[in-house]
């Protein structure tokens, strides 16, 4: 049965994705809400901020945007989960020899491609708007591999809810707190204007960090150890969302 | 394969128990299913005929008892179950983004069989979808969706067919189309284990009829025991009324190969001006 895990992953990640192409407003729909953000914010909001950093804002709020874009774009994964185990179709791919696990991977992988689909857009709006960035190939490199992390972490934890949702609603209601969770980081301003309990959470929360990290690759500047902090919370978000939606697959399943 | 393999059952149900919470489904089943047989699982709602289905296509456990398809066990050897089965289930599962045609495709590589579009292209003729196999699934009128999601569980062509209240919601034309399929289908040596509500599908196709009630099977057999259950008829003389099914045919054009009674010709003349208006 493994044998065919890599076959049968690639033919049903070629099924969800044709899905994305067939309607591909969800790509733009993904990508406005974060444009619409960075607008406000580069354009209404940012005038009155002061991020401490001399460089634009545009080029501070991007990598928040990024998160942002990504955490909405999520949704759409727990969506269209929930909608094929409720058409049944996941019951018919079940009683025919393929393999389990790809029935999850296929929306995985589907999930990063459109992801990046979008994040890709919204860089693009981001260079209209004056995002400059000295980084390397290495540094580009870096922070696309940060990119897919986060969206695959967030994937997994998509997977979840679009497994426990008992309605389309449910299924996509997890993401708000994840677009928020930005808000209280320092993708927008920095933390230390935030009062001290406020402060605490935006410092030791992952968003924090991955911004703090994507902000430094794109400047060009040396990460520290932000990146390796990033790190550890992706992976850990990663694994531990991973295993739960394996677990909540097979108790669905049973 | 050995005289003694070719004889033992396709399907074989021994004590099948399943229950939801308090509710006792399935109470101690048993079944034996003959290769090449069609065998209906007749049931009021409710009795658990799609529980028993489940069961058999390895989508949920049996609480007690054993239930082998070709000698594997579903809850052992689920994966090899897999290889052997189809399952129609009671809802059609078709995926409405895609293409009649890309549904068949994607289940032809499901299969891992090697020419998935020709596969596709041959069962979009026999079920009479050639003209639609380009539009969405989602497009498609209930009969239409019902016959892809048959054609789909055929692809690859698995020795064993479980079809879960195959002609619920098709018109009769519909009906007698895939009663057709199930025929050749049993012809081929599919084993075929239907659930229907219709007792006159049932009498029309089953060669065995087994009748799931509170839980276990209450009787197996074919049309003629089943009947010789009952006391022997008595002759009674009754006018011959044809069908609202006769009728039916008759007015929309094809009777195709009901064997039923044919049609009076004064139903038919009486018929002919309702029929030009349905025109
Ligand atoms: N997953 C489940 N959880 C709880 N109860 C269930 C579940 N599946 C089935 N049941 C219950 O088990 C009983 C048998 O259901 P089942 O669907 O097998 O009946 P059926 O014979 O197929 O009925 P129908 O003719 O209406 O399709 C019903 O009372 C149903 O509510
Ligand atoms: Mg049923």
């Amino acid at each position: 049965m493994t044998t065919h895990a890599l076959t049968d992953t690639r033919v049903l990640a070629g099924r969800s994705l044709r899905h994305v192409l067939r309607s591909p407003d969800t790509i733009i729909t993904t990508a406005v809400t974060p444009v619409a953000l960075m607008l406000l914010f580069v354009y209404v909001l940012g005038g009155a901020i002061d991020t401490g950093t001399g460089g634009s804002y545009v080029d501070y709020l991007l990598p928040g945007i990024l998160l942002i874009t990504v955490a909405s774009g999520v949704a759409y994964t727990s969506y269209r989960l929930f909608l094929d185990l409720q058409g049944g179709i996941v019951e018919r791919f079940r009683s025919m020899p393929v393999a389990r696990s790809s029935v999850l991977w296929a929306h995985v992988l589907t999930s990063l491609v459109a992801n990046l689909v979008s994040v890709t857009l919204v860089v693009g709006v981001g260079l209209l708007l004056g995002f400059r960035t000295d980084a390397s190939v290495g540094a580009w490199l870096a922070a696309l591999g940060i990119i897919v992390l986060f969206t695959l972490a967030l994937t997994w934890l998509a997977v979840v809810a679009g497994l426990s949702a008992r309605t389309v609603d449910g299924a996509s209601a997890f993401s708000y707190p994840l677009i928020f969770l930005p808000f209280v980081s320092s993708a927008f301003v920095p933390t230390d204007t935030m009062p001290t309990a406020v402060a605490w959470f935006a410092e030791n929360q992952p968003v924090t960090a991955v911004v703090d990290t994507l902000r430094a690759l794109f400047a060009g500047q040396p990460v520290g150890s932000d990146i390796w902090l990033a790190l550890a919370w992706l992976v850990g978000i990663l694994v531990v969302a991973q295993a739960w939606a394996v677990a909540t697959y097979r108790r669905r399943m049973r | 394969m050995s005289v003694d393999l070719s004889l033992e059952p396709a399907l074989r149900v021994r004590g099948i128990e399943k229950s939801f919470g308090d509710l006792r489904v399935l109470r101690g089943v048993d079944l034996d299913v003959a290769p090449g047989s069609i065998v209906a699982l007749l049931g009021s709602n409710g009795a658990g005929k799609t529980t028993l289905v489940r069961i058999l296509s390895t989508l949920v456990a049996p609480d007690a008892g054993t239930a082998s398809v070709h000698g594997h066990d579903v809850v052992d050897q689920p994966g090899r179950v897999r290889e052997s089965i189809s399952l129609t289930g009671q809802f059609a599962a078709v995926d409405e983004v895609l293409t009649g045609r890309e549904n068949l495709v994607l289940v032809a590589r499901l299969r891992h069989l090697r020419d998935p579009e020709r596969v596709a292209d041959d069962l979009l003729a026999r079920f009479s979808l050639t003209d639609a196999g380009a539009r969405r699934a989602g497009t498609y009128s209930g009969g239409m969706r019902r016959r892809l999601d048959i054609a789909m569980s055929l692809v690859g062509n698995p020795p064993v067919v479980f079809l879960d209240e195959p002609t619920t919601g098709l018109d009769p034309q519909s009906r007698i189309e895939v009663w057709a399929t199930v025929r050749e289908l049993a012809r081929g040596g599919t084993t075929v284990l239907l659930t229907t509500q219709y007792l006159d599908e049932a009498e029309q196709l089953a060669d065995r009829i087994a009748i799931l009630h509170r839980g276990t099977i209450v009787q197996d057999g074919t049309l003629a025991e089943l009947k010789a259950l009952l006391p022997p008829a008595t002759v009674e003389y009754v006018e011959k009324q044809p069908s609202l099914e006769d009728v039916f045919l008759a007015l929309v054009g094809d009777a195709g190969d009901t064997d039923g009674t044919p049609v009076t010709p004064t139903t038919t003349e009486a018929a002919q001006p309702a029929g030009e208006e349905l025109r």
